[in-house]
């Protein structure tokens, strides 16, 4: 049989075992991969047909009982199928076109969503006499479905066609706003504090540990701290960008801060030595050498709590800021909304609609964040510095 | 003059840095009054052991058993699907992985990372929930819309990253003279990985596992959407249940007077839950400390 004085009859079965293990690790990661390409597959399938939107061509009367009463408009057999929300703009669309008045235009108007669910295939709750109705304008050609530009152009809504991202947009921008203008200042200078000027004493440690702890308290209680502190206690008005700034900054100040500290620490002594050689002090070696250094690191830590902070909505829902807001705002004082709680409240609406707009939603959020990341990535390549 | 102006900027360094201490002392104490209000008003012991949670009526009663029961049930599930995979994929990428492979999936796990927990919320409620009704009642089981298993699973998938990334960075630290004595005693590389670099690492990968239990904790928005409203003091994972960070956001969102115990009461599960979330925390920096010391690493 075997001569090989050295075989030894377990080997085999070791070989065994280390390829059974080999094979469980490779198999937990391409379970992850797997579920992140089911998950983006699956959002894209969702958000797809939220990228038409059905319109129908009918013939519009003004008159002045239509412009008061707009759903006179139109015939009775098609004021199923119109949109409550167009047929709302008709006495805005009187003013600015006296002219129209007495009018019967026939022309393409924004179709209701229970006919755009049904153009789509999905589930709907038309009677049968509309869908005959739908069937019938499908055979003149009446019924199309057009690039949806509204979900980009308008804000919320409670009538689901005409239901958009813009006012959370903007308040996520406002929002955004407000948190990185006190994070970025307050983390970058707590980090050139901690790592340039101070000694090791109790303060300073104190501090870090204080920064480790901020870092590992969960989102919702900076919520609390936020209602009690910045709303109850300082007065200052619910839902607005700029409590949910000041609430976020809170949050993204230890991500600043670490990645400011690597930063600067990466920068070697020898630069700081060689200024004090020159005579520089303390402070101006770290504003006109180390900071300039550092400035790449610091820029990408500070995009990614960016990111961290546009994802973030359990806060915000404790601050009120899942208000409803059809209408974008234009101050940091205002009530608005941000992206992600605009998804919150879709994602609990009952009409099927807002499923579709929901997942568009979150395709414009990842996409955004998939850019921030990306910026963070190519700075911290373009200007990394190999000492 | 310049060392006047050097002292000033010192001073405005000083006070950002205190920024943080204000804010964690912040959080703490807009939290505690709060919660001290709620038990003056209602049975602390009450509120630890008892098992009826009915806030709004009358005579409201306050027993938040079952909601850390429910807590507790689906940081069970998130985490008996994110440690193994968390651990598993950090073994692949550290020891198994080609540098190439490794330049690929690090950035999509961190792609993972990045994904809001809101939009984790909306798959879990509107893709795995109805999958696993659909899958239960193929097999005769009956589960809730808003099951515990469902929400726990996604949770699960949001906390690989956390586990994953913190586990690779300390198996990679693991020196290499353990693995080349290992290797050099006949073991096979696996046996190399199982009884030598896991051991050493072992409280990198405890202290990883209590930073996603910490997580999965304090995780909002995948329970608020995809976990139930009604406290739930059950063993079955396929019931609907809910967790405290659901009831904050419930008792807050309402409109009840802000002095009201109902609204009270989410303060007293903030306090809770800040509690546990700061013991967790110190209990993984304290072992990834210990291993740092073992090996004298101080790149972590």
């Amino acid at each position: 049989m075997n001569n090989n004085p050295f075989h030894d009859p377990s080997l085999a079965q070791r070989h065994q075992s280390a390829r059974f293990f080999k094979w469980f690790t490779q198999a937990c990661i391409i379970l992850t991969l797997a579920f992140l390409f089911f998950f983006l597959f699956d959002m894209a399938r969702k958000a797809y047909p939220a990228l038409w939107q059905t319109y129908v061509k009918v013939e519009i009367s003004y008159t002045e009982k239509s412009a008061r009463f707009t759903q006179r408009a139109v015939d009775k057999k098609y004021r199923k199928i119109v949109s409550r929300a167009w047929l709302r703009t008709i006495p805005a669309q009187l003013e600015a076109q006296p002219e129209l008045m007495g009018a019967t235009v026939e022309q393409w108007v924004l179709a209701d969503d229970q006919v755009d669910q049904y153009m789509k295939g999905h589930h709907h709750n038309l009677k049968e006499s509309i869908i005959q109705t739908v069937e019938e304008l499908k055979q003149r050609d009446a019924v199309e479905l057009n690039w949806n530009d509204i979900l980009l152009t308008r804000g919320d809504s409670k009538i689901p066609e005409n239901a958009g991202i813009l006012s959370a947009l903007v308040g996520s921008i406002l929002t955004l706003f407000v948190t990185m203008a006190i994070a970025f200042p307050l983390g970058v200078m707590t980090a050139v504090y901690l790592e340039e000027f101070a000694k090791d004493n109790a303060f300073t440690r104190f501090v870090e540990v204080n920064i480790n702890n901020l870092a590992a308290i969960p989102s919702i209680l900076f919520g609390l701290l936020g209602l009690s502190v910045f709303i109850n206690l300082f007065g200052l008005p619910r839902s607005s960008p700029l409590v949910g700034g000041l609430t976020l900054a809170l949050m993204t100040l230890p991500i600043i801060i670490v990645s400011a500290r690597a930063a600067l620490r990466s920068v070697p002594a020898a630069i700081r030595q060689a200024g004090y050689g020159l005579g520089l002090t303390r402070l101006q070696v770290v504003q006109g050498h180390v900071l300039p250094i550092a400035s790449p690191g610091i820029f990408t830590g500070s995009i990614i709590g960016l990111a961290q902070a546009m994802g973030e909505t359990a806060p915000l829902i404790i601050i009120g800021m899942i208000a409803f807001i059809p209408e974008y705002p234009t101050s940091i004082t205002e009530a608005a909304t941000v992206l992600p709680a605009q998804i919150f409240t879709w994602a609990g609406m009952p009409e099927r609609a807002y499923i579709e707009k929901t997942a568009a939603g979150i395709i414009v959020i990842l996409t955004i964040l998939f850019a921030l990341n990306a910026a963070a990535i190519y700075l911290r390549k373009k200007y990394e510095i190999k000492w | 003059m310049g060392n006047r102006y050097e002292s000033l900027v010192k001073t405005l360094l000083i006070l950002a840095a205190s920024i943080s201490i204000l804010t964690t002392i912040g959080v703490l104490f807009s939290i505690l009054f709060q919660a001290v209000e709620f038990f003056q008003l209602k049975s602390f012991w009450y509120f630890i052991t008892g098992t009826e949670w009915s806030p709004g009526y009358e005579n409201s009663r306050f027993g938040a058993l079952p909601i850390f029961a429910g807590t507790f049930m689906i940081t069970i599930i998130a985490l008996s699907v994110a440690i193994p995979i968390g651990v598993g994929s950090a073994i692949y990428m550290s020891e198994y992985a080609s540098r190439a492979r490794r330049n690929i999936i690090k950035p999509v796990l961190e792609i993972l990372a990045g994904i809001p927990t809101v939009v984790y919320g909306f798959f879990a409620a509107l893709t795995i929930a109805p999958a696993l009704v659909q899958i239960c009642d193929f097999f005769g089981v009956e589960a809730a819309y808003n099951s515990a298993l469902a929400c726990g699973v996604v949770m699960g998938i949001m906390i690989i990253p956390v586990i994953s990334s913190l586990s690779d960075d300390v198996l990679r630290a693991v020196p290499s003279a353990q693995r080349n004595g290992s290797l050099a005693l006949g073991m096979t590389h696996s046996e190399t990985v199982r009884f030598i670099i896991i051991p050493s690492a072992m409280p990198g990968i405890i202290s990883a596992a209590l930073l996603g239990l910490s997580k999965a904790i304090g995780e909002t928005m995948i329970v608020v959407m995809a976990a139930g409203l009604r406290p739930n003091l059950s063993w079955n994972p396929l019931e609907d249940m809910t967790t405290v960070t659901v009831r904050i956001v419930d008792s807050l969102v309402g409109d009840h007077a802000f002095d009201s115990p109902a609204t009270l009461s989410a303060f007293a599960l903030g306090l809770i839950l800040f509690v546990i979330t700061l013991l967790l925390n110190m209990l993984s920096l304290s072992q990834i400390r210990k291993f740092k010391a073992r090996y004298s690493i101080n790149t972590l």
